[in-house]
This record gives C-alpha cells, structure tokens and sequence, in this order.
C-alpha cells in the first residue's frame, strides 16, 4: 500500500491579479522505503504540492484534493494539533538553504536538542546524548564540539547535515528533501547525497526529492515525476525515463544537459517545443 | 595569437585583524598563479568554494588588487595598487556575478542600468546612450518595452541577461564571468550559455568562466584550470584535461560529478535492488 497518496491535488493563490493556479490536478504517490524524485523548472509548482501535503503554505493559498492520505489517514483536514503530530516525527522535511534554515541565534546543538525534547520528549541528557548520536550518523566530524558550534561557524555542507540529522532524529517514515543540495558544491553535493541515500537505506524512509537538476535524479531516484507549469508531463522509473522519455518536455530537459550536448548549441526547452509545434 | 589576459604568480593575501582575543593573521588566497588567454578563447577556472575562484576573478576584473604578482591586459601590465584604472581600462575589462538578485540595484530601471556605464565612462551624449541600451537589450534577447522596468518584473535567468548586457556597454575585449549559470535553472542555463556562445562569436569576446560545474565546463570551456587551496593543480586545453586528469583534486572532482548516461543509472538500479534484496533476506 502506498505510503503517501494525492490524488488530484490543485493549488491555487489569491493574487491581486487574481487566482494563480500553481499546481493542477498533480497525482503523487510514494511507497515505503521508495525514492520519487520529483524534476521540475521554477516556478513548476514541484515545491508548492509538497508544501501544500505539509501544510506549509500561506493563508492565501486555496488546496483542494480528492484524496490526500498518508498511511491510510487522511491528512486534508488536520486540526493543528493532529498535524504537530504527524509533521515533524512521522513526516519531516529539509530545504535548500542549510544556513537559513538554522537559527543563527543558538547553537546547532541546542536546536536539534529542541526538536528531541519538544517532539519526542525526551529529558535533556538523553536529548543530548541522541544528539550525538545523530551527529556521527549524519557524519559531521568532531560531533561534541560542533554541538557547541553557531551556524555561521559551520561550511554550508555541514549545516545540511544538521539539518538532515534534525529530520531523522524521530525515525520518519517519509522525507521531504527541497532541492537539497542546489546551494551546495558538486564534491559536497556528492557527500550529502550519498548520506541521503545511505540513510534513506538504513531507516527504510521513503524519500521524495525535489531537484531541477537531472543530475541528481539519475544518480539517487527510483521513480520519477516530471511536472511543468502545475502539470504533471511524465512519470516513470528512472531507467525508463532517461532510455526512453515519453514526454517531449522530459526529452527536452535532458537534452539542456551539458553533457548531453551535440555541436555548437545546447538546446533550449523552447527550441524543443518549436520543433513539437512544426512537426 | 595575442593574449588578451596573462597573470604571472600572482598572489594574494588577506589580511584577517585581530581583536580582543585573536591575534592578527594573513590567509593566502593565491599562491603564486600563472595563466594566460588568448584572444576569442574562454578559460574556465574550476574549484571548490574556499579554493580562491573567485578571488583570481575579482583579481583580473581590477576590482581587487593582488599582493604581489604581474597582471597583463592587451599586453600591457595593469598595476592598480599604484594607480586607480581609468575609463578606458574599466572598459576593457567587465564582470558579470553569480547571483542576479544581488547584482542589480532594484531601485535602479533596466534602462539606467545599461546606460550608467556609458555615463561614468564615456562622454557619449544621452540620445545616443539611450540608443545602445536599447540595441544592447535586443542582443540579448530582450524586448524594447523591458527599459522602463525595474529589476524585480525579471525571472531569474532574464537578470543574468541584463547583468551580460551591462557588461557588455563598453564593448569590453575580455568578460569575467564568476559562476554565472550556478543559481538558474537547467532549461534556462542552457539559454544563457547559448547567449555567452553567440556573443562571443559575435564581438570576439574573451571570457574568464569561473564555475564548479564540470559539465557546463566541458561545454563552453577551450583551457581549464583546476584551482584547490589556492593553487592552480592542473592546468590545461579542456580534452587533454577531461581525458586524462592527473591530479587527485581533479579526479575527485570528475568522481563527484553525476553521471547521467543509461549504463550508470541501470547499474545503480541493479545495485540497489540488490542490496534491497539481501535486506529482506536477513
């Protein structure tokens, strides 16, 4: 049975100009211990469906599903407090800016320390002795002394795994990654990537991953929704997506790949659906 | 050949105060690097954040001056410790930065922007002015009606437009371009660098491409130089260094780049599914 379940799930804003619609109809569903990543540009609505599913959007964001399940229980109508219960131990989240999401106010140390004595209730000792051990889990050298350090006193990769250790203090069942490792350098990107997946491996957490970059998707993902505009174009295995793309969206971002590129010119995602047009 | 840029040893200290309780300390950013582009060539500098990048861009667009070490421009050696660069230097030599939210004034219109260059630099008169930012704008790929716009009506991947564009009012020979696709979007990385490949095409344009992405390197690059630490470990023509990387940075630096190629996705795929195997099993 699927873990996590969203069946026609729209979005829309109350702007001043009116209703933006930024996700449209979007179907999602996780299994256990699976990995979805889900690709798409700016402003394609992949952050705003996760958000919606963790009740993180603003007052004037309108979500209507016909079904949002997590584990068999419906999680549309949550009280406040139901949600504190499900968000944040059950569920949990990590975002792209590793420094901004930490308090810059408190140590690194004092703030997973909250998260284990306001979610979990643990006593202060055992708070920091769990603590600890989330550090050597998520492989941040010198884990005593870096309990003790500030943000501003730790490199961008370090923070995420801060934060990574935050996520997966209460054994979640299903992590959200927001473009985790966009603000990160390619050799730190490959680090914290491998950790995600090694603990994805170790906990059996379902993990979905938002991510615009093709690169990411090919070396951690299991399934694959590609979405643009508010709409889902394509899902499939991750084999099957990069072998043969279905969608011409799909094929046109991963021919934007550098890598992928043939003589002088990479093609652009416009090119792409010029030549769908003319054919 | 001419080379439009050549540095020798150059380099760079920064000196971190003491306060109450630390002492006074100096960091080398730079020890001592030699490079040397030509003209119409792109060099790309390659690193990880900490490695001093960005320090030899800010060296060789005259922003900062470096401790010691030589900085040719057109042959001629630019020391701007002794005497400030004037006009005629500045527009010879432009950058474009990483982050396009950060580098436009967002009180400042589209059109101000192109044409403060030519106001600082150059006496052209103002109908004239207004006449190269508008063309400016259209090489670019922008629309005329963008001139009365403010920086905050833009995506992301049109301000890194306007940023080239402003770099590019003073018809420079060389552009120091530091990380300038890192913050957008694939599809949209793709239209900024087929931009920087048509322009260079168009004014013969030099660039310094400073980047940490090994696949956009490999594209627009025609030297690479791997920086770590603040040394320039390997050094280069872009096939002989993707072929045959020698030194353990770079290696690791090509190990950690994804590889996105149908063999290595199937081979993590079965990996997986064994490993997933052998923990049911137990």
């Amino acid at each position: 049975m699927a873990l996590l379940n969203i069946r026609n799930l729209t979005v829309k804003f109350a702007t001043a100009t009116g209703s933006f619609t930024a996700v449209d109809g979007i179907d999602v569903t996780v299994d256990k211990g699976e990995v979805l990543a889900i690709v798409g540009e700016s402003g394609s609505g992949k952050s705003v469906s996760m958000l919606a599913v963790m009740g993180l959007l603003p007052d004037t964001a309108t979500i209507t599903a016909d079904e949002m399940t997590y584990d068999g229980q419906d999680i549309s109508n949550l009280t406040a407090a139901q949600r504190r219960k499900l968000i944040g131990r059950e569920i949990t989240m990590i975002f792209q800016e590793p420094v901004a999401s930490l308090n810059p106010s408190f140590t690194t140390g004092f703030q997973i320390e909250e998260v284990l004595r306001l979610n979990l209730g643990m006593s202060r000792r055992a708070a920091h002795a769990r603590a600890l051990e989330l550090y050597q889990a998520v492989g941040i050298p010198e884990p005593e002394e870096k309990l003790k350090a500030y943000p501003h006193q730790m490199s961008g990769g370090q923070c995420q795994r801060v934060m990574i250790a935050m996520a997966i203090a209460s054994n979640p069942r299903l992590l959200i990654a927001d473009e985790p490792t966009t603000a990160l350098d390619v050799t730190i990107q490959k680090q914290i990537l491998d950790l995600l997946m090694k603990l994805q491996e170790d906990y059996g957490m379902a993990l979905i991953l938002i991510t615009h970059d093709m690169g990411v998707v090919a070396e951690t993902a299991d399934r694959v929704v590609v979405q643009y505009k508010g709409k889902k174009m394509e899902e499939a295995d991750v084999l099957s997506l990069f072998e043969n793309p279905q969608n011409p969206y799909t094929r046109a971002l991963l021919s934007a790949l550098p890598e992928n590129a043939t003589g002088d010119r990479l093609p652009t995602v416009s090119d792409f659906f010029q030549q769908e047009a003319a054919r | 050949m001419t080379a439009v840029v050549e540095g020798k040893a150059i380099i760079q200290d920064y000196r971190i105060p003491g306060g109450m309780f630390a002492r006074a300390r100096t960091v080398r950013a730079l020890k001592g690097v030699d490079f040397k582009v030509e003209k119409g060539k792109t060099l790309a500098i390659v690193g990880e954040s900490g490695s001093g990048k960005s320090t030899l861009a800010r060296v060789i667009a005259l922003i900062d001056a470096p401790t010691s070490g030589e900085l040719r421009i057109e042959g001629k050696p630019v020391d701007i410790r002794t005497r400030r660069p004037g006009p005629e230097m500045r527009s010879k030599v432009q950058m474009v930065f990483q982050n396009p939210y950060g580098s436009l004034n967002p009180r400042q219109k589209i059109g101000d922007v192109l044409m403060e260059p030519l106001v600082i630099n150059t006496d052209i008169p103002a109908p004239e002015r207004r006449a190269r930012a508008e063309a400016m704008l259209a090489k670019v790929g922008l629309q005329p009606e963008h001139f009365n716009r403010y920086p905050h009506m833009f995506s992301g991947g049109q301000r890194q437009r306007i940023a080239i564009a402003r770099a590019l009012m003073l018809n420079p020979s060389l552009l120091v371009l530091d990380e300038p696709v890192s913050a957008l979007d694939l599809s949209v990385q793709a239209q900024v660098l087929n931009l920087l490949a048509d322009l260079q095409d168009e004014f013969g344009l030099t660039y310094v491409f400073v980047s940490h992405d090994l696949s956009v390197v490999r594209y627009i690059a025609d030297e690479v130089m791997v920086i770590s630490k603040g040394e320039a470990v390997e050094q280069g023509p872009r096939e002989a260094v993707f072929a045959n990387p020698t030194h353990p940075y770079t290696r690791q630096l090509f190990a950690a780049t994804p590889v996105t190629t149908v063999a290595s996705i199937r081979a993590r795929v079965a990996q997986r599914s064994m490993s997933r195997a052998a923990r049911l099993a137990t």
